[in-house]
């Protein structure tokens, strides 16, 4: 379980939020919301420990994640507003390598299914010559392959097509009732159908 | 508990702004006289050397300074380096403060040595071990300074420049033994004194009475630039 | 955690395999600053041969600095670095893991073209051997302490220069050991010294270095 407490930050001299504090539990859906610059990607990249607070802390199964290290970032899968691919590699090459980074390899077929279900051929076109939609989708096709529990998304949603956000808004749906958590963050008003979200607005 | 309260009681940056300028301005004070009796037994006191002359007594400023600078250096690192473990922002501003005059202290050290070399050996230059070390020190110095510029989040800047003090600290010595190695190896002039097995008494005394002022100087320029910084950041 | 590193490892190399011109222009900044001194100082061949040594070492100096502006800033910027501080391996050992690959594409090449540069500068080929040992323990010397500077200046403004300032101070000890070790044989003296010295230092930064850059990292990353 996911434990948020007076979390405050600052970029420069604005202050983003503080005395921030919620809990996220297993089964359920996290929706971050706010206008652009109100501290989404930040918040979510604290809540992944990839930032430091400036004041309060973030703790996983009751320990500070400061103190579990690769323990929690085990536990944890992280899409930010980059899909983390690389130009000259493809989607698969990319799926791969960042399955067996992750810690949790992924075979040749369970790559390949995991990009036909967003849509993509496992191919060997670069990825450089893929569009936006398609790298997000690529992106995302890692979730499929991820065992941790935890999912923080940044702005999933963007660049995506009717189609392929049905296809995400499933593939987070079936996470959430299969006892995983997600927080996401959107500044759509994009509900994802058959699953209870609360949010969380930075505003 | 209280122990620990008295030790972190200064770091705040708005209560120990006042005591910097206590502090700095009995500094300034002490560096003057210092000063003067240095100088003075230095130009005038201190023996003439049995070969260099008069010209050698630009010593006096060149030695102090250099000694100062290697100071200054390690001093900057280790506040640095307390900034990064405690995460406080005072420290991290010392080590800001420190940095330009160790750099002006070093360049002092290198004009003074290129001064000497000059009347004894002929060139304003002459890659002794020592002066090539002090020129990399000046490097170190300028390195830092401009890391700290070059970044725009404040915090991010004291971070980074901490972590390039403490990497240059650690190299420092490993720097001097391979340039000293070097300086041996190519049978460069060395600008120093004559391998006297006793230094004159005095001549001692008015480098050790330079050193003091040169010391009282660095914690006056430093803290008078440390409220300068604190100023300038605790202004949000 | 080696599966980790080996697959993060292959990716580095994988790239820079499809992306042969960013390797092989510092590759050839190496050749061409080696060939610009005779240039500059006049070709006699007695000049020349003393002067070899420290020459190719300083264009391995030189050359190594500008591929280092490539190791972290791609990652940075297409969000993999993120991934990497999320990943299985502790950040230091994947920093490891990085700057091997590094060395592999910028470093070790150096280490094989030498011969040739040495040969443009007459130097002695029973030199060979000594120089492409200090090369081979000396440069991946130089992609462990400049990984350091390219965390700490990475996405900063004139980064590229900003480094160069950064970490050509570091790399004396290194430059002075390796040109000094040729320099020694050349004089008909055993250069272990030197070269154990050399292997001192690769060893050490070998252990600390790799921390350094993930705690450079990680303020880089704020």
């Amino acid at each position: 379980m996911l434990e948020a407490s007076d979390l405050e930050c600052r970029r420069g001299a604005r202050l983003l939020f503080r005395a921030l504090a919620f809990q996220l539990r297993p089964g359920e859906l996290l929706r971050v919301a706010g206008e652009n610059g109100s501290g989404k990607t930040t918040l979510l990249k604290i809540l992944a420990g990839l930032l430091v607070p400036d004041a309060g802390e973030v703790r996983w199964g009751g320990a500070p994640i400061r103190s579990l290290g690769e323990e929690y970032a085990r536990q944890v899968a992280f899409v930010g507003h980059a899909p983390a691919l690389k130009d000259e590699l493809s989607a698969a090459e990319n799926l791969a390598a960042a399955c067996a980074i992750a810690g949790a390899p992924a075979s040749g077929g369970a790559a390949a299914e995991a990009l036909a279900r967003f849509g993509l051929a496992a191919d060997a076109v670069p990825v450089r010559r893929l569009s936006q939609g398609q790298r997000r989708r690529a992106a995302l096709a890692r979730l499929a392959l991820s065992p941790a529990p935890l999912w923080l998304l940044d702005e999933p949603f963007a660049a995506l097509d009717a189609a392929a956000a049905r296809v995400a808004s499933e593939l987070i749906a079936r996470h959430v009732s299969a006892g995983g958590a997600v927080a996401y963050s959107t500044h759509q008003e994009a509900a994802i159908p058959g699953t209870a979200q609360r949010v969380l607005d930075l505003a | 508990m209280n122990a620990t309260i008295r030790w972190f009681w200064f770091a705040s940056p708005q209560t120990f702004f006042p005591l910097a300028g206590t502090i700095a301005r009995a500094c300034g004070w002490l560096a003057v006289p210092l000063a003067a009796a240095g100088l003075y037994v230095g130009f005038f006191v201190a023996p003439t050397d049995a070969q260099q002359g008069e010209a050698y007594r630009i010593i006096f400023i060149h030695v102090p300074a250099a000694w100062m600078s290697m100071f200054l250096y390690v001093v900057m690192a280790f506040w640095a380096a307390v900034g990064l473990a405690f995460n406080t922002r005072l420290s991290a501003m010392l080590a800001s403060a420190i940095a330009p005059t160790g750099a002006l202290l070093t360049f002092l050290a290198l004009w003074t040595g290129s001064l000497w070399g000059r009347p004894t050996w002929g060139a304003y230059w002459v890659w002794d071990a020592r002066l090539t070390s002090e020129l990399i020190l000046l490097f170190l110095y300028l390195g830092f300074m401009a890391l700290q510029a070059s970044i725009e989040d404040p915090r991010r800047a004291d971070r980074a420049g901490a972590l390039l003090a403490i990497v240059g600290v650690v190299n420092v010595p490993v720097i001097y033994y391979s340039v000293q190695w070097w300086n041996t190896l190519h049978q460069g002039a060395s600008v120093s004194l004559t391998r006297a097995p006793s230094m004159a008494a005095a001549m001692l005394a008015g480098m050790l009475l330079m050193a003091l002022a040169f010391w009282m100087y660095g914690l006056w320029a430093s803290l008078t630039r440390l409220r300068c910084i604190i100023r300038e950041r605790e202004r949000a | 955690m080696t599966a980790a590193l080996r697959a993060l490892l292959w990716r580095d190399l994988l790239v820079a395999l499809r992306r042969p011109s960013d390797v092989a222009t510092a590759l050839l900044f190496f050749v061409v600053v080696a060939s610009l001194f005779p240039l500059g100082t006049g070709a006699g061949p007695n000049l020349l041969r003393e002067v070899a040594p420290g020459v190719i070492w300083v264009a391995a100096l030189l050359s190594s600095m500008l591929s280092l502006q490539r190791l972290f800033a791609a990652d940075h910027a297409d969000g993999t670095l993120e991934q990497l501080v999320l990943g299985a391996s502790p950040l230091g050992v994947a920093a490891a893991a990085k700057v091997l690959g590094h060395w592999l594409v910028s470093g070790l090449p150096l280490v094989a073209i030498a011969p040739a540069i040495a040969l443009q500068y007459d130097l002695s080929p029973r030199l060979y051997g000594t120089l492409a040992l200090s090369l081979l323990l000396g440069t991946p010397v130089l992609s462990l302490i400049g990984a350091i500077g390219a965390a700490l200046t990475l996405g900063v403004r004139g980064g590229g220069v900003l480094l160069a300032l950064l970490v050509l101070p570091l790399y004396v000890p290194v430059l002075i050991l390796g040109a000094g070790s040729v320099a020694q044989a050349s004089a008909g003296l055993a250069p272990d010294a030197q070269l154990e010295l050399l292997g001192a230092l690769l060893a050490v930064s070998a252990a600390f270095a790799p921390w350094a850059v993930a705690a450079a990292l990680r303020i880089a990353m704020e």
